[in-house]
């Protein structure tokens, strides 16, 4: 009977759902970045998928169904874009070159560092797009040559790091202003990071969501062509 | 928020469409949202219609990332396979992504802003 429920979108739902709440509850009564309550969440969850020995096949009947909502989340994105469109407009110049850089160094610097610390072809590969958001990421590692399964995990944890870590990250480093915040963590941590956004400043989350798509557009671009460069 | 919501899917079905007619790599979703942000500039739908499934949505979109992230279990082999360049290129890069973007972005910010205001 157990078995039989499980398999249902119910179990995943709820799960999500119930695990999420608590989660958010234990963020507010830490208050430590690291009690970030997506990360929280995944954890827990999987750990009680592993404990329990429930299939992940399973729970994703419910867990699809939550995550289906992102696809018109990001097309919702541009209605804070329209809502600030004259302050994003006026700063287009530093949107477009910091994006443009940020999108550059991700991916040198992510190859990179993979490339020098002996990694093989593959997981160079399927480091590139690890700043973009999951669908465009996909598409292009299935192009270049990475392993599509494992672009998905990388992206995800990329984001969850810089969803925890960068609003803090960038208040030390000196980064005050919401525009200039919202583009590095936009840019660097995709969606997830623009939902973490969003909780701090709304114009900073606008500016993210511009940025992912900034971002995709650039690293789909930049890639083919960094390729042919270092004839890697 | 059914009006909005119902909208929402319209633009990212128009999305997929545009997306899979012309074979482009990038999503439609994001395509979508392109969309949406060309009609409301042009006046072709009105940003009331919008605005409550937006806020829904957006203040709740780190809970729709959940199910993506319990993903990475399945994928856990692999990642422990080579975790050592995975896990320093993937730390290392996202926090030099954010400092050159932000730093960039702000310095390049600071002289517009003061003719501005």
């Amino acid at each position: 009977m157990w078995t039989d429920l499980v398999a249902t979108p119910l179990f995943g739902i709820t799960l999500t759902l119930v695990v999420y709440l608590l989660a958010q509850h234990f963020y507010r009564r830490v208050s430590s970045v690291w009690a970030n309550p997506v990360l929280v969440s995944i954890v827990t969850i999987i750990l009680l998928l592993k404990g329990s020995g429930v299939e992940y096949r399973d729970y994703a009947r419910g867990g699809d169904i939550i995550l289906f909502l992102l696809g018109p989340s990001v097309v919702a994105l541009a209605v804070p874009l329209y809502q600030r469109r004259e302050e994003i407009w006026k700063r287009k110049r530093p949107i477009l070159i910091g994006v443009f850089a940020g999108s550059l160094v991700s991916i040198v610097s992510a190859c990179g560092l993979a490339w020098i610390l002996g990694g093989s072809r593959e997981i160079v590969l399927s480091l590139a797009p690890k700043s973009v958001t999951t669908p465009i990421a996909i598409s292009i590692v299935e192009k270049i040559g990475g392993v599509a399964p494992l672009t998905a995990a990388i992206v995800v944890l990329t984001g969850c790091l810089g969803a925890v870590c960068g609003p803090e990250f960038c208040r030390r480093i000196g980064i005050t202003s919401p525009v200039a915040t919202g583009l590095a963590v936009g840019t660097a941590a995709h969606g997830i990071g623009t939902a973490r956004m969003f909780e701090v400043d709304r114009l900073s989350g606008a500016v993210a969501g511009l940025a992912i798509g900034l971002n995709g557009l650039m690293t789909t671009f930049l890639l083919p062509v960094l390729m042919v460069i270092s004839g890697y | 928020m059914v009006r909005g919501l119902t909208l929402l899917l319209l633009f990212q079905l128009c999305g997929e469409f545009v997306s899979r007619v012309l074979d482009l790599p990038i999503p439609g979703n994001v395509l979508g949202m392109g969309l949406l942000l060309l009609g409301l500039m042009t006046n072709v739908v009105d940003i009331k219609w919008f605005e409550e499934a937006a806020e829904i949505l957006l203040s709740n979109m780190a809970l729709f990332f959940v199910p993506a992230g319990v993903g990475v279990m399945v994928y856990g082999n692999l990642i422990a396979s080579e975790w050592l360049p995975i896990s320093v290129a993937t730390v290392l890069s996202t926090f030099v992504v954010m400092a050159v973007t932000g730093k960039l972005a702000q310095k390049l910010e600071t002289p517009e802003q003061d003719n501005v205001d």
